[in-house]
């Protein structure tokens, strides 16, 4: 016998939320203590140290400001990709997750560049302090790109069967992979000025 | 679709260029600020962080429609910023309260 999961499409009456929408907030309060952990942790380096570079003077600013750009324009094509279902154009909603996933994809292929420079220059994890927070931090945040993008790339492809069936719950799921996409693209703009700026 | 669930949408979506546009020209601000303004860093950390709170707060009100959502959400996140910024304030309070030897 199949069972339904209750409150996918339809909201609770008690919360007012459907469970995948409180789910994934409740997901992204934890992942913003994940992240504020190491904020923290950088802090406590920053002001424990007796000396602290300036992050332009090692990290490649141009390029980081090019990835900002990017992650922004992907959280753009994301929310316009979820406003297409709600507008009913499949169509447009391809077009605009195969954006975003293939954004995802640019910030990937730039910040391997970056680490190669920095490797190539013999700057790794264990070289000072500073490089150790800015991998950790910046290597994270890669792994929710790729997370996010893995989850995009279904629902652009196989995962986009249910809207035939269910054309409200797929613009529900998109809309829930789109809050953690948006928050990728929040993180990242806490660690361009705080790792690359200051 | 009804045409006033439409105009709706086509709302939002206004909203989400007008927000794409202004997230571009903070991020220009950002870098600029920072090579053309010769501020201390504590001058420096400060409008950094000030500019992008402001983008941070873009993304969640209007991408993550934070500024339409129920009030449980509101709630959680609540509870959850509060945290964060305690868990912030650790190390500064941690640092204040040096053991000298």
């Amino acid at each position: 016998m199949e069972m339904e999961i209750p409150y996918t499409v339809h909201a609770r009456p008690d919360t007012g939320l459907t469970n995948g929408k409180i789910g994934i907030w409740l997901f992204l309060a934890s992942e913003v203590m994940l992240f504020g952990a190491l904020f923290a942790t950088y802090i406590i380096l920053r002001v424990g140290a007796p000396t602290w570079p300036r992050g332009h003077d090692i990290l490649n600013v141009p390029m980081a400001t090019f990835n900002t750009i990017v992650l922004i324009s992907s959280s753009v094509t994301m929310v316009m990709a979820w406003a297409s279902l709600m507008r009913k154009q499949f169509g447009r909603f391809r077009l605009f997750m195969g954006s975003t996933v293939l954004l995802g994809g640019v910030f990937l292929v730039v910040k391997y560049f970056e680490y190669s420079a920095k490797f190539h220059h013999h700057l790794f994890p264990s070289t000072s302090t500073f490089l150790a927070i800015y991998f950790t931090l910046t290597g994270l945040h890669m792994l929710h790109v790729m997370g996010g993008m893995v989850v995009n790339a279904y629902f652009w492809g196989p995962g986009a069967k249910l809207w035939k069936t269910d054309p409200v719950h797929f613009a529900a799921r998109v809309e829930h992979s789109g809050l953690f996409w948006h928050f990728v693209d929040l993180v990242w703009i806490f660690l361009f000025p705080v790792l690359y700026l200051l | 679709m009804s045409d006033e669930h439409a105009a709706d949408i086509d709302r939002h979506v206004r909203t989400y260029i007008l927000v794409f546009f202004s997230l571009m020209l903070l991020t220009v601000i950002t870098v600029a600020a920072n090579f053309l303004l010769h501020l201390s860093v504590a001058g420096t950390i400060a409008l950094a962080l000030f500019i992008a709170s402001v983008k941070g707060s873009l993304v969640a009100c209007y991408f993550m429609h934070l500024i339409s959502e129920r009030k449980l959400i509101y709630w959680v996140l609540g509870f959850t910023v509060i945290n964060f910024f305690g868990m912030l304030l650790i190390p500064l309070l941690t640092e204040s309260d040096k053991i000298h030897y």
